[in-house]
């Protein structure tokens, strides 16, 4: 009984001295975040919610004023015409770049965190981390004059008795060239979680007499997940929302959902119509990060 | 015009989203578009400046890329005291949404192009100009004294700077001959070898050549179609399409596929023939037969600007024969001003002659100059295909 009275008395002063700290300290943390909050809230989310009224905006034909009415005019103009071809001409090139850089960054990834020495790692992060330093718009007119006719790969392949592959101004310039501009960005979070894993995991599967596939598969694999779903959701938004490449390096099939935006936005004036096409990535990346998410991708960040 | 040849690619957007919702912060509420039914300009009567009184100080300019270069401003704002802030536009729209609100008492000039003047006129972001302080208004061309595309009922909304045209630029290699007709940029033999702007002005350039090739369209004039006119003229460019390589975005674009021999032939500026042969490349270009669309540029005076003085001042400077001289060979384009040819020729031999400066007016009335096409025709019925239809129907053919 009186043991029972002496915990409480006892515990009560502790608990006391606790909750008005943790007060204080809830006082300081929300002070400190409010201005980073407020930006986030004023400038980030309300221009996000400005564009997605404007969506629903329309542009007076005859006097190209925008009409402030409620319509859903817009989407209905973005799934007809060359619209959805463009919208799924992106997302299969962001898959394709997505699918591509994580199996050309696996390997390396792996050789980087696994089996190279200190030493030579870090001379391996330099490499893969260089490129960054240089300007997109320079490694694109790199793959310019390497792809197109007269250029590097097509003389390799006369000197090599083959026929011309003329890359150059396709799809498949395109392809090349984000796969090789968002490789770091794949490599990287790879890179990260692979070499999170400990060694016991690893010898503990040899121990329990799995070969090195089903190591690989079944403990290597799942645990990398993270890292390649993180991975995943740079290289696929990065090419989603690009449109310096195609407009360099494109052919004549090679319009992407953002310059349909630029061009609408900036040649059109249409700004409501660039809203409703600008809403497609947003609601696209929600879906892939939200299936991110469930598979674990957030852990690895 | 250059939107191509400048950039705005400079800037770039990695999510694109970003940009694009700040964007819609600035410009939601900006109206961009062309006049009124009624089509009045709004700005017609504001009386303009009578004397040019003492500079302001600075000067803020709307241009293209390459318009506020230091070899005429450095002197300018020595002479005029006159501090220039130059902000370089992309393209035509985009400085039609920077001048939204009379240049919103920050701008005093921009460089527009004619696709953009009545844009302007009629949004009542520019307002006229007293030509009478302009000196050397009077030795300009005669067909760019008072222009249709910046001039409306005899009231001037700025003074015209540089113009050219849109010329058949094509391989020697292949034509032996110079082409005579637009004709081969929809040829089938050419498949996959033909370039064209990717901009939605283009589709001025097929109306033009439909204009004499189906007489029975009865196109009188490529920026002013009707319904059934644009849709001919549409069903042509989708059916270019297969034969184009490319729709280029940068004078350096077309100057590459040229120089790397993925096309033969293409729609072009001069800059880019001059360029190729100056790097020795064979190629050479023309107007053929059927005429051909050109640009023309001028500056205008923004509604609300600050520093009229200042902008009275510049409008005389880059009119003056040397700096026009300067301009047209720094950026490869013709000027207004007609003494400017012997100083062309003398910063540059036969550079007078390479930008056509030196042609009979004959010539110019050829070039059917860049307008925005409205609803409203010359025939006086508003059924003409308007500029947003332009821009929607662009986007399906390249889409």
């Amino acid at each position: 009984m009186t043991t029972s009275v002496d915990t409480k008395a006892k515990s009560g002063g502790p608990r006391a001295l606790h909750s008005s700290a943790l007060a204080r300290s809830r006082w300081r943390t929300a002070f400190l975040l409010s201005p980073p909050l407020l930006w986030f809230l004023v400038i980030y989310l309300s221009s996000l919610v400005l564009m997605l009224i404007t969506s629903f905006w329309s542009v007076n034909d005859f006097t190209s004023q925008i009409d402030h009415q409620l319509t859903g005019s817009n989407f209905s103009q973005i799934s007809s015409g060359a619209y959805p071809s463009i919208i799924l001409r992106t997302v299969l090139l962001a898959a394709l770049v997505t699918i591509t850089d994580a199996v050309v960054a696996f390997p390396f990834a792996y050789v980087m965190a696994r089996v190279a020495t200190q030493r030579s790692q870090r001379l391996l992060l330099g490499a893969v981390l260089l490129p960054l330093w240089a300007s997109y718009l320079a490694k694109v007119y790199a793959w310019i004059s390497i792809l197109e006719k007269g250029g590097a790969l097509n003389w390799t392949f006369s000197k090599l008795g083959l026929p011309d592959p003329n890359l150059g101004f396709t799809n498949g310039a395109m392809w090349i060239a984000f796969c090789y501009i968002w490789l770091p960005y794949m490599i990287v979070p790879i890179y990260g979680s692979l070499e999170r894993i400990p060694n016991s995991l690893l010898d503990a599967s040899a121990d329990l007499g799995g070969s090195s596939w089903s190591t690989f598969r079944r403990v290597i694999l799942p645990l990398a997940l993270p890292g390649l779903l993180a991975g995943s959701i740079f290289t696929f938004s990065l090419t989603l929302g690009d449109y310096v490449t195609p407009l360099l390096i494109g052919g004549s099939n090679s319009t992407l959902i953002g310059n349909a935006i630029y061009e609408n936005l900036l040649n059109g004036g249409n700004l409501p119509l660039a809203a409703a096409l600008s809403v497609v990535p947003i609601v696209i990346m929600v879906v892939y990060l939200t299936i991110a998410k469930r598979l674990g991708a957030f852990e690895a960040l | 015009m250059k939107q191509s040849l400048m950039g705005g690619f400079g800037r770039r957007t990695v999510v694109g989203l970003m940009a694009l919702s700040i964007g819609v912060l600035s410009v939601a509420v900006i109206p961009s578009g062309a006049g009124a039914a009624g089509l009045k300009a709004p700005t017609a009567g504001i009386k303009p400046l009578q004397k040019i009184g003492k500079g302001e100080g600075k000067l803020n300019l709307i241009a293209w890329e390459g318009y506020a270069t230091p070899q005429w401003v450095k002197p300018f704002e020595t002479a005029t005291g006159c501090q220039v802030n130059a902000k370089y536009a992309g393209s035509s729209g985009e400085m039609v949404s920077l001048m939204a609100n009379g240049g919103g008492h920050q701008y005093d000039l921009v460089s527009a192009s004619g696709d953009a003047d009545l844009r302007l006129i009629y949004g009542g972001d520019v307002k006229p100009v007293n030509m009478k302080l302009i000196s050397d208004w009077h030795q300009f061309r005669p067909f760019l004294k008072a222009p249709s595309f910046n001039t409306i009922n005899g009231v001037h909304y700025g003074v015209s700077l540089q113009f050219g045209p849109n010329v058949l630029l094509y391989s020697t290699k292949t034509f032996k001959t110079a082409p005579t007709s637009w004709s081969i940029l929809y040829s089938k033999k050419y498949s996959g070898e033909v370039t064209v702007p990717n901009n939605p002005i283009q589709i001025a350039d097929a109306a033009l050549y439909l204009e004499s090739a189906k007489p029975s369209l009865g196109i009188t004039d490529p920026y002013e179609l009707t319904q059934a006119q644009f849709t001919a003229t549409i069903n042509l460019l989708k059916s270019q399409k297969p034969l184009i390589a490319k729709y280029w975005n940068l004078a350096s674009d077309e100057i590459n596929l040229f120089q790397s021999k993925t096309v033969v032939a293409g729609a072009a500026w001069p800059y880019q023939t001059n360029t190729l042969q100056a790097n020795k490349a064979a190629v050479a270009d023309t107007i053929p037969k059927e005429g051909a669309t050109g640009w023309a540029d001028t500056w205008m005076l923004a509604t609300n600007a600050p520093d009229p003085n200042c902008a009275y001042k510049w409008m005389n400077w880059v009119s003056t024969p040397k700096v026009q001289a300067e301009q047209a060979i720094s950026f490869g384009e013709t000027p207004a001003n007609s003494l400017a040819c012997p100083i062309m020729n003398q910063m540059q031999a036969g550079s007078c002659d390479g930008y056509h400066a030196n042609q009979p007016d004959s010539y110019f009335k050829s070039i059917k100059f860049w307008k925005t096409p409205l609803s409203t025709c010359d025939n006086g019925k508003n059924d003409c295909v308007p500029y947003q239809q332009w821009t929607n129907a662009w986007t399906q053919i390249t889409g």
